[in-house]
């Protein structure tokens, strides 16, 4: 008996280390997730459309939550100013449309243009972050907002002409969703994809999203990369050895809001439309809360982080849609949706960090 | 500081320091013009407005003044006031006495809600602003579990008209017919304009309540809570070493906002006439911040003209600016877009210029040194 017990307490207490070690918001949106695979294995629900789909969006909102990485390294906190990126990423891609393109040529257009103007906006948005230091989430937040309204004034006078772009039957401005069927919908996804036991593979999608953790990865450990995370882990530091913070700072704010604009065209690639006007206005939220998901905090990410946090939280989100269809209709896996990304900003927000970086 | 020692008149000194009400008073008289609305109709619909929204904006100023930044957490005593509403109307309560039982309920869900957000915004020192951004969509994610998968559920509702169709959840819009006006129409002075059909009509008793509630506000500003409030805003380090105990009066001046707005929420339902369920609630927050911004309040310093002014300034714009935009560009989203893009940008805007004010001001502390 006394054994036993002893038994149960250092299994607890490992319990509490693993845990200790996993991060406490980690661990309870792992068992979270493991209670609604349970309960999807429990009412018979096909279990392969469930992963194809979750293997799917992973890859489609990969790249956004790449872009936090950058920003919350050099130190100006996640990046919810992402609507700017989002919204270069989206001319590209109305672009690409309007002049005819079509296929890989109209895919890697977009991105690539998407990257230069996301880049240019980045740039500008780090130089208003460096006037506004220790306000950057707050200041952000609006201005995405802003940004996100703005674009809608745009979208609606832009001398756009393509007849897929625009409304049918007269009315101003482009379309709402604009579909991409004959464009590039889901060429990366169809690209080398194979099925295994009925899951669907979307190797391209995959390996394009690897490609650019890859890329992410060689930029931070680079030189210019390593500068960048001792000017958000020390700013004074930084400084006395010489390293300007600003210019740091910009350089972080101008990879994110290009990986933005990638990532966005990535997304509407997957999801084969384009969504405009007020669509991308909560999309850093969703951004934000899954890199703190995969364990990151205000001041330190990973590529691991941002991987295993977009997992975690579409995978949820996959699931929770037909548990939630079946047990009680409705949309109760959009109010799950609102209440942990917040809830995980929220906690991220309010925890005391530990006195630097550990590692 | 020149300025301010001189008692004459000087129009530019005026001018830069009012610039932003200012402006936004040129683009209303603008919008004005070009939406083709009758004074009368125009005066009506603001006199309206501004006994809907004052109270929700004056809930801003005390936590300003205790140093936590503009309080968009208010969005928790909207949410207090529509779960007051809720409980009257699936008591049928109607006309006054309806309307007072629902203030007397919102004030203690609203204190439990503004002490849950003051603990929060303790655990977030410096980013009470952000915190209370995100706290909004928190909150506004349980409020719809409740509403949509608790309500007719685990809490019984009596009236069925307010449920869905399936027995479980609250429709998108609620009725409060029986409380419309209810305080607006319990004493109305109508003003006849000749050569114009409509009158216009002043809510006498709501225009007091805002009154009272602005006293309110002078009177705790003057007592020693209000000098604590001030002391803490002005910088918590010394506040603490005179003895005042800090996290407690922070969170006091949050209760204080949330069961004002949750008041304001109360007095706005009882204008409107039915309350959207999901969504009156939402906007509450970024609209009350916009509206004080607008009347020149900073995210340090908010005193009640400002409040007032920036409620007038605001919703003349949201009346004449999709009118405005369908008559000056030929569509009134263009006018509503525009109405969107200032919200957000002078809360934008407002926030940078304060981050980058604090960061100069830094500086030249630490030159100073």
């Amino acid at each position: 008996m006394n054994n036993n017990n002893g038994a149960n307490k250092s299994f607890i207490d490992r319990l509490k280390e693993i845990a200790a070690g996993f991060g406490l918001a980690r661990s309870i949106i792992l068992i979270f997730l493991v209670f609604l695979v349970v309960l999807a294995l429990f009412l018979k629900l096909p279990m392969d459309q469930i992963l194809s789909s979750v293997l799917a969006r992973f890859g489609m909102n990969g790249i956004l939550v790449l872009a936090m990485i950058p920003t919350i390294q050099s130190g100006t906190g996640p990046n919810f100013g992402l609507p700017l990126g989002i919204s270069c990423g989206l001319i590209a891609a109305v672009l690409s449309i309007e002049l005819d393109m079509r296929g890989f040529e109209a895919f890697l257009f977009a991105v690539g243009l998407g990257a230069v103007l996301g880049g240019v906006s980045g740039y500008l948005y780090g130089l208003l972050l460096n006037k506004v230091k220790g306000q950057e989430m707050t200041v952000g937040t609006y201005f995405g907002f802003s940004t996100v309204s703005l674009m809608c004034i745009f979208w609606f006078l832009a001398p756009f002409k393509s007849p897929e772009m625009i409304w049918p039957y007269g009315g101003n401005g482009l379309r709402v969703t604009i579909a991409l069927q004959d464009r590039f919908d889901k060429v990366l996804d169809n690209f080398l994809s194979f099925s295994v036991l009925g899951v669907k593979v979307p190797t391209g999608l995959l390996l394009f999203f690897g490609l650019f953790c890859l890329l992410v990865w060689l930029f931070m450990r680079s030189k210019t990369g390593v500068a960048l995370s001792t000017v958000g882990a020390n700013p004074r530091f930084a400084e006395s050895c010489g390293l300007s913070v600003d210019r740091y700072r910009i350089i972080g704010s101008v990879v994110s809001q290009a990986l933005a604009a990638i990532g966005i065209v990535v997304y509407a690639q997957t999801f084969g439309f384009i969504q405009l006007y007020m669509a991308p206005l909560f999309m850093a939220f969703f951004a934000v809360a899954s890199i703190l998901i995969g364990g990151a905090t205000l001041k330190r990410a990973t590529i691991w982080n941002a991987i295993i946090g977009c997992f975690l939280f579409q995978s949820i989100l996959v699931v929770s849609m037909p548990v939630a269809n079946v047990i009680v209709a409705d949309n109760l896996a959009e109010v799950v949706r609102i209440i942990i990304s917040n809830g995980i900003i929220l906690y991220a927000l309010t925890r005391r960090e530990i006195g630097g970086d550990v590692r | 500081m020149k300025g301010n020692t001189q008692k004459s008149f000087e129009p530019v000194w005026f001018l830069k320091k009012n610039a932003v009400p200012v402006f936004f008073l040129i683009l209303c008289i603008i919008g004005g013009y070009y939406s083709g609305l009758s004074l009368p109709f125009l005066l009506n619909e603001i006199i309206t407005r501004i006994g809907r929204n004052s109270i929700l904006v004056i809930s801003l100023i005390i936590p300003i003044l205790a140093g936590m930044g503009l309080n968009f957490g208010i969005v928790l005593g909207a949410m207090a006031g529509q779960f007051a509403y809720i409980a009257t109307t699936n008591w049928q309560m109607s006309g006054l006495n309806g309307l007072l039982v629902t203030l007397v309920l919102s004030i203690p869900m609203a204190i439990l809600f503004g002490w849950l957000t003051g603990l929060l915004f303790n655990r977030a020192k410096g980013k009470e602003m952000i915190t209370g951004i995100i706290l909004g969509f928190f909150a506004n994610g349980v409020y719809q579990l409740i509403c949509l998968y608790f309500m007719g559920n685990l809490i019984p509702i009596r009236v069925k008209s307010m449920l869905l169709s399936t027995g479980i959840g609250l429709r998108n819009t609620i009725d409060i017919k029986s409380m419309h006006y209810a305080l607006d129409n319990l004493w109305k002075i109508k003003i006849k304009i000749p050569g114009f059909i409509f009158p216009i009509a002043i809510p006498v008793v709501t225009l007091l309540l805002i009154a009272a509630v602005c006293l309110l506000i002078r009177f705790i500003v003057k007592t020693k809570l209000g000098q604590e409030f001030r002391a803490v805003g002005q910088d918590r380090h010394i506040a603490e070493v005179a003895g005042i105990q800090v996290d407690k009066v922070r969170g006091l001046a949050v209760i204080f906002s949330t069961v004002l707005a949750a008041i304001g929420q109360v007095v706005f339902l009882q204008n409107l006439g039915n309350i959207n369920t999901y969504g009156s609630h939402v906007q509450v927050g970024t609209f009350a911040v916009a509206a004080i911004l607008i009347g020149g309040a900073s995210v340090r310093k908010a005193t009640i003209g400002q409040a007032l002014l920036g409620t007038l300034l605001f919703h003349t714009l949201f009346i004449v600016s999709p009118l405005a935009g369908k008559n000056l560009i030929g569509d009134a989203m263009i006018g509503e877009y525009f109405r969107v893009f200032v919200t957000y940008g002078v809360i934008g805007v407002a926030l940078a210029l304060h981050a980058w004010q604090s960061l100069q001001e830094k500086k030249r502390a630490f030159n100073a040194t």
